[in-house]
């Protein structure tokens, strides 16, 4: 591998994907581009949440992965840092998923380091789109892949979602966004909690309960394993920049909603 | 009826080495330290976004002097080719060693057969698990590669300011104690530089992932002027605020 330097007229610029097609045409970006999927059981990731609070956006995501019926993991992740200031979270058939994932994490970070400047929120979430619209070959034989984008608008001093669909569209949301098979049920729990000057931990509150209740009603998204003890992963995206919430808080949020429950089932 | 001169390759040699030093000579110079929390690059340089000193990966950073065009075009073939190895294998297993030998490579080849030689000088530097492990590969224009122990210094009358970095040196020296040795050395005795005329980043020894910071004129101003205190050097490299900042 020498030197990747390029004449100047035929210089793939500051994108991370351009610069792969250049230097190895033959291996497509994502995996399976040119595969039939077929009748294929492959891996799925599930439910995966995103909302406005008074400091920026919390994600969430609950940890189970499934192959048609059967549980294939139990701890995956599906929250991830894109960049310092944002993060995203993927629903779908998980290998795909993980690897736009990584493509869009280098895309980010390629930028920023060619051109000198971070993209701006709007960018990266373009960025995303046509990530997710070169996949939709993909997701037309099964392999769908819906990911949700969540950033720290620095130049506007606020946090701010995108929700996408299989053909790359984008669409801003006002205060909150679910996605995967169990976004439906989490949507419908987080609307009806949530309020514009929700308090950190009001919040992360807010996100397990959506995600325990998609778990109720949603087979292949899990709840909290209390045995394992795995719990969702929860992040929040703030002005300081990406952070994940640890598993004893997250514990602790899920126990204070869970005695809460029990006291009203009781009463 | 016109014959080609003869020129012997001697000749052809040292008229590029000539060409390619007097052309680096022209641009202002540069020196990267080793200190007890990382590595410090001061580059003397009044522009504040042409930069002369860049991050390349989590733990590697690029730094050039000479024609800005010149190492510019290295210095995004470097972030490239890391990138690029980075997605193919893992974040481990990008390294400076085979980027410094890639650029070398290059320098060579371009210096030998081209018409024009790179009137560039680079630095890959990479910040080791600990102090012994950092490493600073200065590369010259013809591709000659030096791997430095302690410091290196890019540019022109780099034996003067040799000669100056080796008299204040000390191994193990925190970051404010390093950065006024590096301004001063640079400056010489008959001027002072301050915070507006420099550029300035670490690779600095935290947790993070990305280890390269720019040092914004605010904090260098009151890094240079603060009075000496021991111990601060490391504690006040923890990076506050993105690299992207302050620049």
């Amino acid at each position: 591998m020498g030197l990747p330097l390029f004449p100047s007229g035929d210089d793939p610029g500051p994108s991370f994907a351009a610069l792969l097609r250049r230097t190895n045409p033959t291996t497509p970006l994502l995996p399976g581009t040119d595969a039939s999927a077929g009748t294929l059981t492959v891996r799925h990731g599930t439910t995966v949440v995103a909302l406005r609070y008074g400091d920026g956006v919390i994600m969430a995501g609950d940890r189970r992965a499934t192959e048609g019926h059967i549980i294939a993991h139990r701890a995956m992740e599906k929250v991830f840092a894109a960049d310092r200031h944002s993060a995203v979270a993927i629903a779908g058939a998980a290998g795909p998923a993980v690897q736009m994932v990584r493509l869009f994490q280098t895309q980010l970070e390629h930028y920023e380091k060619v051109e000198g400047v971070a993209l701006s929120l709007e960018g990266k979430a373009n960025q995303l789109g046509q990530m997710v619209r070169e996949h939709l070959p993909m997701a037309m034989q099964g392999l769908v892949v819906v990911p949700l984008f969540a950033g720290y608008d620095l130049a506007r001093g606020l946090g701010r979602i995108f929700s996408y669909d299989v053909t790359g569209g984008h669409y801003e949301e006002a205060d909150h966004a679910a996605t995967g098979s169990g976004g439906r049920d989490a949507r419908t729990t987080i609307k009806l909690g949530w309020h514009p000057s929700l308090a950190r931990d009001e919040a992360i509150e807010l996100a397990v309960r959506a995600l325990y209740e998609a778990a109720d009603e949603d087979a292949a998204t899990g709840g909290p394993d209390l045995v394992r003890g795995i719990f969702p992963m929860v992040a929040t995206v703030t002005v300081e920049g990406y952070d994940t919430v640890s598993d004893a808080e997250v514990a602790e949020r899920f126990g204070s909603l869970l005695e809460r429950r029990s006291g009203g089932a009781t009463s | 009826m016109t014959m080609p001169y003869y020129v012997a390759p001697e000749q052809v040699m040292k008229d590029r080495a000539e060409y390619a030093q007097k052309g680096i000579a022209r641009g202002r110079s540069l020196v990267a330290t080793i200190y007890d929390g990382g590595i410090l690059m001061v580059a003397e340089n009044p522009s504040r976004s042409l930069h002369k000193v860049s991050e390349i990966y989590d733990r590697i950073a690029f730094a050039g002097v000479g024609k800005y065009n010149e190492f510019d075009q290295l210095r995004v073939s470097g972030v490239r080719h890391a990138d690029t190895k980075g997605f193919a294998f893992s974040r481990e297993d990008v390294d400076a060693r085979s980027l410094a030998n890639l650029y070398a490579q290059y320098l060579g080849q371009v210096f030998t057969h081209e018409m024009k030689p790179l009137e560039v000088e680079v630095l890959v530097a990479e910040l080791g698990t600990d102090q012994r492990h950092d490493q600073l590969y200065h590369i010259a224009y013809e591709g000659t590669i030096t791997d430095e122990d302690h410091f290196a210094v890019l540019g022109g009358e780099t034996e003067t300011i040799t000669t100056r970095v080796a008299a204040a040196f000390v191994d193990g020296w925190d970051l404010d104690t390093a950065l006024r040795g590096a301004v001063s050395a640079l400056a010489g005795p008959d001027r002072t530089l301050g915070a507006e005329d420099l550029e300035v980043a670490v690779l600095a020894r935290t947790t993070g992932r990305r280890a390269f910071r720019r040092l914004g004129v605010e904090e260098l101003g009151q890094r240079l002027s603060a009075p000496r205190r021991g111990g601060r050097g490391s504690k006040a490299a923890a990076p506050t605020s993105p690299p992207d900042e302050g620049s």
